[in-house]
């Protein structure tokens, strides 16, 4: 079996305007600080996370999340 | 071909002897030699390797890997456009407007020699429109052109007076006709740049050098500094007496051999002569303070200065005087750098002025004894910026900062309590003028 590259969150700062639907969404990879603003973890986004990662990813509004791979 | 070209020993190697100014071009050229083109892409990249150079704007990125990444990019993304970043929004530095002033054709040939190496047609040099005259500069540009000197053609751009116009996306972003606020990377410049191609930005510090390497080879270049930080840095040194001096050194040179360390005590309590001095900020605004008995230990490298949580940076020095208060510095400073946040991020927008309005409150006695939280709320503040930006102003904001809190450890105790053991409150870090407007970034 070939292990398929890690999947990761990726916030665009820049685009990012701290609606905090993130955060609802997929509280189990990220959290708010403390101006609402999304920390995102820099771990592999676990396989029985992974569908509910991209639909969180088109549900920002702002469109300022990514998963990338690396 | 022969190396009959007379090496110059010299110690100055670009900056010209006092009182000769390099800025006509026939007595540039007489005392440097010819322009030596190497007659096709990618042919310089191979001595930039050997010569080990290193970007001189303050990160210290090998020249070689990012001529490489352009000139490959260069089939991909269009042809390449090289930048000559001249715009040292950093209010302490002096260094890359004094080069242009004094040996501006060192700079240009360093620009011609990158283009031809990248696979360049065209090329920029991105000054600060408060540094220099601007016209000046066209002048040497068109009288080279004119000359036959010049194969590509140098535009010039005015850089906007702010401290972050220098960051590579940002500098892409007002030469490509926009505001110059950083991006969201990747793409990094390298790969899609001014107008979407392929963009090689260096120092205009690293591309006089470069000019030199390609004249007189790697090893004439490696003959100073050290093995791993070969070759010398034009350092802007603020002395605890005031004094602002421009010095070109090889990198790897004692600390004490740049700024007058001798009457500095190691322990942070201050002597009482007037050129004493406490600490040392090493590599400008977004560097760190050191115990000056520490700084007196060390050279200037990145070697040494790394495990410090330091870097040579733009090779920015100064020497915090005796009698002044290194909280009060910081905070000043710190309020400056808030203020030049192009205020995109979240993150940055939040903390940066929550950071500096901490400091403040810190520094300010004897207006008042600061909250004890305020520490933990800065170093709490400063984490949550940190990595979180587009571009670097955070991380170096908090770099700034933190250090600080290490350095003036025993002078945070004194504040606590309700009382500053530094008299003299006259400003001595200098920082530019606020931004007001939107307009003010162009």
């Amino acid at each position: 079996m070939s292990a398929k590259p890690a999947i990761r969150l990726l916030v665009n700062p820049i685009a990012c305007c701290g609606h905090g639907v993130c955060a609802e969404l997929l509280p189990e990879l990220i959290a708010l600080d403390e101006w609402g603003y999304p920390l995102v973890s820099d771990k592999p986004v676990p396989a029985n996370l992974a569908k509910q990662a991209r639909r969180t990813v088109t549900d920002c509004p702002a469109l300022a999340l990514l998963l990338t791979e690396r | 071909m022969s190396t009959t070209v007379d090496l110059p020993r010299r110690k100055l190697r670009l900056l010209p002897p006092p009182g000769q100014p390099a800025i006509d071009v026939a007595e540039h050229l007489a005392r440097h030699g010819p322009l030596p083109y190497r007659g096709g892409h990618g042919l310089l990249i191979d001595d930039v390797q050997a010569s080990g150079l290193t970007g001189r704007g303050g990160a210290a990125f090998p020249v070689h890997r990012k001529l490489t990444a352009v000139h490959r990019g260069h089939v991909a993304a269009g042809r390449p456009i090289v930048v000559a970043n001249g715009a040292e929004g950093e209010p302490a530095s002096a260094k890359d407007k004094s080069l242009l002033l004094l040996a501006p054709h060192l700079v240009l040939d360093g620009i011609q020699l990158a283009a031809e190496a990248v696979g360049a047609d065209d090329a920029v040099l991105y000054v600060g429109i408060d540094k220099l005259n601007l016209s000046w500069l066209a002048g040497l540009i068109t009288q080279r052109r004119a000359a036959g000197i010049d194969r590509v053609p140098v535009r010039l751009v005015a850089a906007p007076p702010r401290f972050i116009a220098g960051q590579e996306s940002a500098l892409a972003s007002r030469i490509s006709g926009k505001r110059a606020l950083p991006a969201f990377t990747p793409p990094r410049v390298y790969q899609r740049g001014v107008d979407g191609r392929p963009t090689l930005v260096q120092n205009v510090e690293t591309l006089a050098h470069l000019s030199l390497i390609g004249r007189y080879g790697p090893s004439w270049f490696r003959a100073v500094g050290t093995p791993d930080e070969p070759g010398t840095a034009i350092c802007t040194l603020r002395q605890a007496d005031g004094r602002v001096d421009l010095t070109e050194v090889p990198l790897g040179i004692p600390l004490t051999s740049l700024l007058d360390l001798s009457q500095c005590t190691a322990g942070g309590s201050g002597g009482s002569s007037p050129l004493g001095c406490t600490a040392v900020l090493v590599g400008g605004y977004h560097g760190a303070w050191l115990p000056a008995g520490t700084a007196a230990e060390l050279t200037l490298s990145n070697a040494d200065l790394r495990s410090h949580g330091a870097s040579v940076g733009a090779c920015v020095l100064a020497a915090l005087p005796a009698d002044r208060c290194g909280l009060r510095e910081t905070a000043r400073v710190a309020r400056y750098l808030a203020l030049e946040s192009a205020g995109q991020c979240g993150p940055c927008r939040n903390g940066l002025p929550r950071i500096a309005a901490g400091f403040a409150e810190l520094a300010m006695v004897p207006q008042g004894r600061p909250d004890p939280e305020l520490i933990a709320d800065v170093r709490r503040w400063a984490a949550l910026v940190e990595r979180r930006g587009a571009c670097a102003h955070p991380d170096g904001t908090v770099r700034f900062v933190a250090s600080a809190l290490r350095t003036f450890g025993a002078e945070v105790g004194s504040h606590l309590r309700g009382h500053c053991t530094k008299p003299n409150q006259r400003p001595f870090l200098p920082v530019s003028a606020e931004p007001i407007t939107e307009k003010d970034w162009w």
